[in-house]
């Protein structure tokens, strides 16, 4: 089980700020990781649309797409970021 | 020479500029120049009631930590504070400020410049507008010359 946690438009499509979920076997990577989520229904199809644009976050920490998950703790889903 | 430890927070409440300069300055007189940047809420030809800034706990304030690690390391500051608010803000406020302190100006100009430019696009922070009618408009689009002025310090 991995937590997952939503933010900004990707939480409110999603409709939920967090959950604990089971990850198949063939998702490896957070690009697979997105491509999977994709498919578990409309919400999830709505926030990642366009899977480019989406910021993937392990363990709190910035990686690209083809990043392992393997061994994740907390993975955090978000757009990109419009602080400061 | 220990690289100082910088001051990072991130806060729903205001912060004051002068106080937290002077938690900086405090017993020293080895820097030389203080730059301080602080980011407002615009109102946007009125049109606005507040800015909504959601955040991710824990990695907001650990990205913020790496970014002024960064900054300290590559200018030799003296000191850096890192101040960044959440929650509902109106035209005017505060939303963010920016400390560098160095012996000499332009560590300091430039600490706090490559500060803000880290900060704005991967510090987990994102922006809502409200409207006046008192509805909720859009997330605030990230911007291409944000990530043009992070990329000119590379």
């Amino acid at each position: 089980m991995v937590k997952l946690v939503y933010f900004a438009w990707v939480r409110e499509r999603i409709d939920k700020p967090e959950e604990e979920l089971d990850v198949p076997a063939h998702v490896v990577t957070a690009g697979d990781l997105l491509a999977y989520l994709k498919t578990l229904g409309d919400g999830y199809a709505a926030a990642l649309e366009y899977p480019d644009v989406i910021r993937v976050a392990i363990n709190q920490e910035h990686v690209e797409h083809d990043e392992p998950i393997a061994g994740a703790r907390e993975i955090g889903i978000f757009p990109p970021m419009t602080g400061g | 020479m220990t690289p100082p430890t910088p001051n990072i927070r991130v806060q729903s409440d205001d912060f004051d500029l002068q106080t937290e300069i002077d938690a900086l300055t405090a017993g020293r007189t080895d820097i030389g120049a203080v730059v301080s940047f602080v980011g407002l809420c615009r109102g946007e030809q009125n049109t606005l009631s507040a800015l909504e800034l959601e955040h991710y706990p824990g990695m907001a304030e650990a990205e913020m930590r790496r970014i002024a690690e960064l900054a300290i390391k590559r200018f030799d500051l003296m000191g850096l504070t890192a101040v960044h608010r959440y929650g509902k803000i109106a035209p005017g406020e505060n939303i963010v400020l920016v400390i560098a302190a160095s012996p000499h100006r332009q560590a300091a100009f430039d600490g706090a410049n490559f500060v803000m430019d880290f900060l704005k696009t991967s510090a987990p922070f994102w922006k809502k507008e409200h409207g006046k009618d008192g509805k909720a408009r859009d997330w605030v689009a990230a911007k291409d010359a944000d990530d043009s002025a992070r990329d000119k310090w590379e």
